[in-house]
């Protein structure tokens, strides 16, 4: 497993780049990461990623965009804006967890 | 791989985000079929497109109008009849509830992996910037006008106004 350090935190990745080891991730790394695919971490962000931390930790799954939207209160549209164009995926690689696997 | 950090820096791998080669990609989805199962891929396809950033448009046509129709949009149906793939009898398809029953049976089993119904799905698919379009001889055939459709279709349009709208677009008839 390569590893890599970003803004002086050493972690794994797989080859796409994704923490593959999501205790390795803290919120100053999450907003490093933000900062390479070009996302300025606002509240708004927080509260999305944090929401994706804790759902990951209860369900051992990346949420898809549909239950992110279900249990924020955001809508999926508000969900684009703050991470657009590949929000699902923006999103859980902004937290340090893997891309989705569920199909909606 | 280990890089060291600086302004400089970048993890060894950034996931390709904005992948250059698929800037600008859009999709066109036909629907043309009214079934419950038949309007799941077509749905299916468009979110996950959507979620790629892949700029989707759905034109509805003759049967694919039930899917947009607010008399029929959230009661769409699943039939063995003709499907072989259930594996059943197809005799068993003919007695009376069989397909409400095949229809029940099938939106439980959609709710349990948390896909919603249709007309939620294509609240969600609109909200994902997804572009909705009437067929225009389908509305006239059936005399339906806007004020029928579900409120997010932007327009009743000829199928030739939708080949215009979907210049260089991949497309899928369903």
């Amino acid at each position: 497993m390569t590893t890599t350090t970003l803004a002086g935190h050493e972690f794994h990745i797989n080859d796409e780049g994704f923490l593959t080891v999501p205790a390795e991730w803290t919120e100053e790394l999450g907003a490093a990461l933000a900062a390479q695919i070009g996302i300025s971490m606002t509240d708004a962000h927080w509260d999305v990623v944090r929401l994706l931390r804790e759902d990951f930790a209860e369900t051992g799954e990346t949420a898809t965009l549909r239950r992110i939207s279900h249990r924020s209160g955001a809508p999926v549209k508000q969900l684009f804006t703050l991470f657009p164009q590949k929000p699902a995926k923006k999103m859980a690689y902004v937290a340090g967890l893997p891309k989705p696997h569920g199909c909606v | 791989m280990t890089t060291t950090a600086s302004a400089a820096a970048a993890p060894a791998v950034v996931p390709s985000f904005n992948d250059p080669e698929s800037e600008g990609r859009k999709l066109a989805i036909i629907c043309s079929k009214g079934n419950l199962d038949m309007a799941y891929p077509a749905l299916i396809l468009a979110n996950a497109a959507l979620g790629e950033g892949v700029e989707t448009h759905l034109f509805f046509t003759f049967w694919g109008f039930d899917m947009i129709t607010k008399d029929t949009m959230a009661d769409l149906k699943f039939t063995m009849l003709g499907n072989t793939a259930t594996h059943m009898p197809q005799g068993l398809g003919g007695l009376p509830g069989m397909t409400g029953l095949a229809t029940s049976k099938l939106k439980k089993a959609i709710a349990e992996l948390d896909v919603p119904e249709v007309p939620e799905f294509l609240d969600q698919i609109v909200a994902s910037g997804g572009h909705l379009w009437a067929c225009r001889m389908s509305a006239d055939m059936n005399h339906l006008t806007m004020d029928d459709l579900y409120d997010e279709v932007e327009d009743i349009i000829s199928a030739s106004d939708f080949i215009e709208k979907t210049n260089g677009a991949q497309l899928l008839f369903i």
